[in-house]
């Protein structure tokens, strides 16, 4: 097989990965890890697309690779404001959760 | 017979062994720490993939960066001690969302698998391209993000900045104009801060070569730019620098320079050049690289002030 397919497949296994996580997971942190997994996988099979549309001289398509650098800066950006809402929400209710139940109950939190 | 083969196949292993971890880990630090790993073992995928700019900016941002953004923020909701208080998932759900998750997996696999063999492409056109709007550089990727879609990457710096204030107004409102938190509690110990200043002017040194090459050879404004970011960082965890007051006006006149000159720079070019962010042929050298040289700015200071969070006004971390 060659190197792009097999970097296709493992794009593909790690959005199947990365779902499962972010689904599983109740630790919003985590699902943001998880979250990542998926982006990165989607930037790999966005990368062989460049690599099977070498042509004209170049090893590659340079579009879809500029669109991954672009995205991966994005992705970033992204999972930073996450992190400060993440954090924001556990400084503001003590509690690190997105279950609504959870916070239904507000004598909850202080009862651990 | 070739070895490469063989290597690609280990490669892919340890990337999804380290990405399945990232998932089953009971402990977050440890998760962060396997992301870590496989961003930097995804670099080499990309290499693989002939994609080294996309590399250099997958070590330096998607493992980096994003890792010392995730190490901080589970340092910082440890010193919250705030109760996790999420049921964990039971066994049915765990079956539905492994079956829902091979089957996307499976449908992302038959995609790639059945891609059209004559592969849609826009590699000749970015050749014809060349001597044109991205007159003078060598680095197809470069003449993409700065010429032939020049437009993209300025919206991509300003998606940045909004992050930047995103991230800034979540925070107390009594705290607003005061500094992030430290990215450390004090007192950094001796190899910390020998690291720092052993590294940190060498790294900046790489990080402006880097940015500099980028017109001819793999790099660019995105890498050079994050790994002085990275390079920042380092300093403010030593404690030999603090993050800056999110009031002052040089830090916000140099946060925003970088979309600012650019989109200057592309109004200009619908009067000196043919169109809206086109430029002309002599002066797209020139033109570009004063882009760049801002560009990097505001990346170097975007993506510390990212990590370091809202404003805090306190020396906890």
């Amino acid at each position: 097989m060659s190197p792009a397919l097999l970097s296709g497949l493992l794009g593909a296994a790690l959005v199947g990965l990365g779902l499962y996580g972010l689904i599983v997971h109740p630790h919003p942190l985590r699902k943001l890890l998880a979250f990542n997994l998926i982006g990165s996988g989607v930037f790999l099979v966005f990368g062989i697309v460049a690599r099977r549309g070498a042509a004209a001289g170049f090893a590659f398509d340079a579009a879809p690779q500029a669109m991954v650098i672009t995205g991966i800066v994005v992705a970033f950006a992204a999972s930073a404001l996450a992190v400060a809402l993440i954090l924001r929400l556990a400084a503001a209710g003590g509690k690190v959760t997105l279950d609504p139940k959870a916070w239904a109950k507000p004598d909850d939190g202080g009862a651990k | 017979m070739s070895v490469l083969p063989v290597l690609d196949l280990v490669l892919i292993v340890l990337v999804i062994g380290l990405a399945a971890w990232t998932i089953v880990a009971r402990d977050i630090f440890a998760a962060v720490l396997a992301y870590v790993a496989y961003g930097l073992l995804l670099a080499f995928v990309w290499i693989r993939l002939h994609a080294p700019d996309v590399a250099l900016t997958e070590a330096a941002v998607g493992g980096g960066v994003t890792g010392v953004l995730l190490i901080t923020a589970g340092k910082r909701l440890g010193a919250l001690k705030a109760s996790e208080a999420g049921a964990p998932p039971g066994l049915v759900l765990k079956l539905v969302a492994g079956a829902l998750a091979l089957l996307v997996a499976g449908a992302v696999a038959f995609a790639v698998v059945s891609l059209p063999t004559s592969a849609p492409t826009l590699a000749p056109e970015i050749a014809a391209a060349a001597p044109g709007p991205g007159a003078g550089l060598g680095n197809p990727i470069t003449a993409v993000l700065m010429a032939y879609r020049s437009f993209d990457t300025m919206l991509e710096k300003v998606v940045l900045i909004l992050a930047v204030l995103g991230v800034w107004s979540v925070g107390a409102d009594q705290a607003w104009g005061a500094a992030p938190a430290p990215l450390r509690k004090p007192p950094p110990d001796g190899a910390m801060v020998f690291l720092a200043q052993i590294l940190a002017p060498a790294g900046a040194l790489i990080g402006i070569h880097i940015f500099w090459v980028g017109a001819d050879a793999p790099g660019g404004a995105f890498q050079g730019g994050a790994l002085l970011a990275a390079m920042w960082m380092i300093a403010m965890m030593a404690r030999l620098t603090e993050p800056p007051r999110v009031a002052s006006r040089r830090l916000r006149h140099a946060l925003i320079s970088g979309p600012a000159v650019f989109l200057v720079i592309g109004l200009a070019g619908a009067f000196i050049a043919d169109a809206f962010f086109a430029f002309p042929p002599a002066l797209a050298k020139p033109l570009i690289l004063l882009i760049e040289t801002f560009m990097v700015l505001s990346i170097a200071l975007a993506l510390p002030l990212l990590v370091a969070g809202p404003p805090n006004g306190s020396d906890e971390p």
